[in-house]
């Protein structure tokens, strides 16, 4: 009477079970997702009911195992409707936890899930984890700009033109960061609700901080200029980190978006104003 | 940081009481505590908490609950909004 556990073909996730299954005799079916996690693929479907009738058939469970229930990963649930995989193939399916590192609990009582289990929470550790990867995203745009600006900037040798692009980019940098680093950190005491709220407090301080600390200074029209465009920068890569989180809807960031991006894009085009007439008319 | 609610009121979840039949399997595949159990039947007592990842609908067998299921991902609805498709995350 092995359980029949299912997951998806994401590397990750297959290691992360088949790692809290030592010792435990199960069968483990695991459903075609492109390489993509449960939680993910079962949003885009295909975790989900026609791949997991079409795996049962194909693998011929009735044949391997005596009883018909599956165990389903509760973040599978977006694309399996239980009561059509029973009515398609017999199959009771039952939802395990949302965790891998709850399965084993999970088998011992008797196919119990706790209140605890079944939560998605969004911890320090969970938050700190997922900055690698927007941080990966912009590094490399980062990169880009910054050796374009070095290419253009006036100096007689490159330590003076790579001096002078910091002096301009640094601000926005730290804007870049606040959004990307420092939202995800300090997320849950950040005032605001709105992401992009969050971003553009915390962008606003951060840019704003480092040019009062600018050696030397900018002028009043650079100032203006560098704090619109770092805190522009916040405000959106902040907005960007709902992609990650575990408790936003798409309803709220819809709602969000509409208010934020004008703002965003506005600061952005006053900016580019200022610059423009920086460089063309004085 | 269990329950954080995002912006309020904006979610589509609704459920049609009069078609519950107190089954549970929506409070089963919640990820948040969005439904409290009433007798024989639910309750959506925390809808800003609600997450609109569909699983609560797709697994009622009453067709009790509706909601838009979607990804709360803003490249994704970005990405939609330019493409005018539906939104879709590329993770």
């Amino acid at each position: 009477m092995s359980p029949v556990l299912v997951t998806a073909n994401y590397k990750l996730s297959f290691d992360a079970l088949r790692s809290e299954l030592q010792g435990v005799d199960t069968w483990i079916l695991v459903l075609d997702t492109k390489g993509v996690n449960v939680w993910c693929a079962a949003g885009k479907g295909t975790f989900g009911t026609v791949e997991l009738v079409r795996q049962v058939e194909t693998a011929g469970l009735s044949e391997v195992v005596s009883h018909r229930k599956l165990v389903v990963p509760q973040l599978g649930a977006p694309g399996v409707a239980a009561h059509e995989v029973r009515r398609i193939c017999g199959f009771k399916v039952v939802y395990g936890p949302a965790h891998a590192r709850d399965i084993k609990a999970f088998l011992e009582a008797t196919m119990h899930a706790t209140n605890d289990m079944r939560r998605v929470t969004f911890g320090l550790g969970e938050r700190v984890e997922v900055i690698g990867v927007e941080l990966a995203a912009v590094l490399k745009w980062i990169v880009l700009i910054v050796a374009v600006m070095v290419l253009l900037a006036g100096g007689e040798s490159i330590v003076d033109r790579v001096r002078t692009v910091m002096l301009t980019a640094s601000p926005i940098l730290v804007g870049v960061l606040a959004g990307v680093v420092l939202v995800p950190i300090l997320l849950p005491w950040i005032p605001g609700r709105a992401f992009s709220l969050k971003g553009a407090i915390l962008g606003a301080v951060a840019v704003g901080t480092t040019l009062a600390l600018t050696p030397g200074g900018h002028s009043t029209a650079v100032n203006i200029q560098l704090f619109l465009s770092g805190t522009a920068a916040a405000s959106f890569l902040a907005m960007q980190f709902t992609g990650s989180t575990t408790f936003t809807s798409p309803s709220g960031v819809e709602w969000e978006m509409r208010r934020a991006l004008p703002f965003q894009v506005g600061a952005v085009v006053i900016a580019s104003a200022i610059a423009v007439v920086r460089v063309f008319g004085g | 940081m269990t329950t954080v609610a995002y912006i309020r009121g904006v979610t589509t979840i609704e459920l049609d009481s009069l078609l519950c039949n107190g089954c549970m399997m929506c409070i089963k595949v919640c990820p948040h505590p969005v439904f409290t159990p009433l007798k024989r039947m639910v309750e959506i007592r925390e809808p800003d908490l609600c997450i609109e990842c569909g699983a609560c609908a797709l697994n009622c067998p009453e067709d009790a609950l509706s909601v838009n299921p979607g990804v709360g991902c803003a490249a994704a609805i970005l990405k939609g909004w330019v493409t005018r498709s539906k939104p879709d995350c590329s993770c």
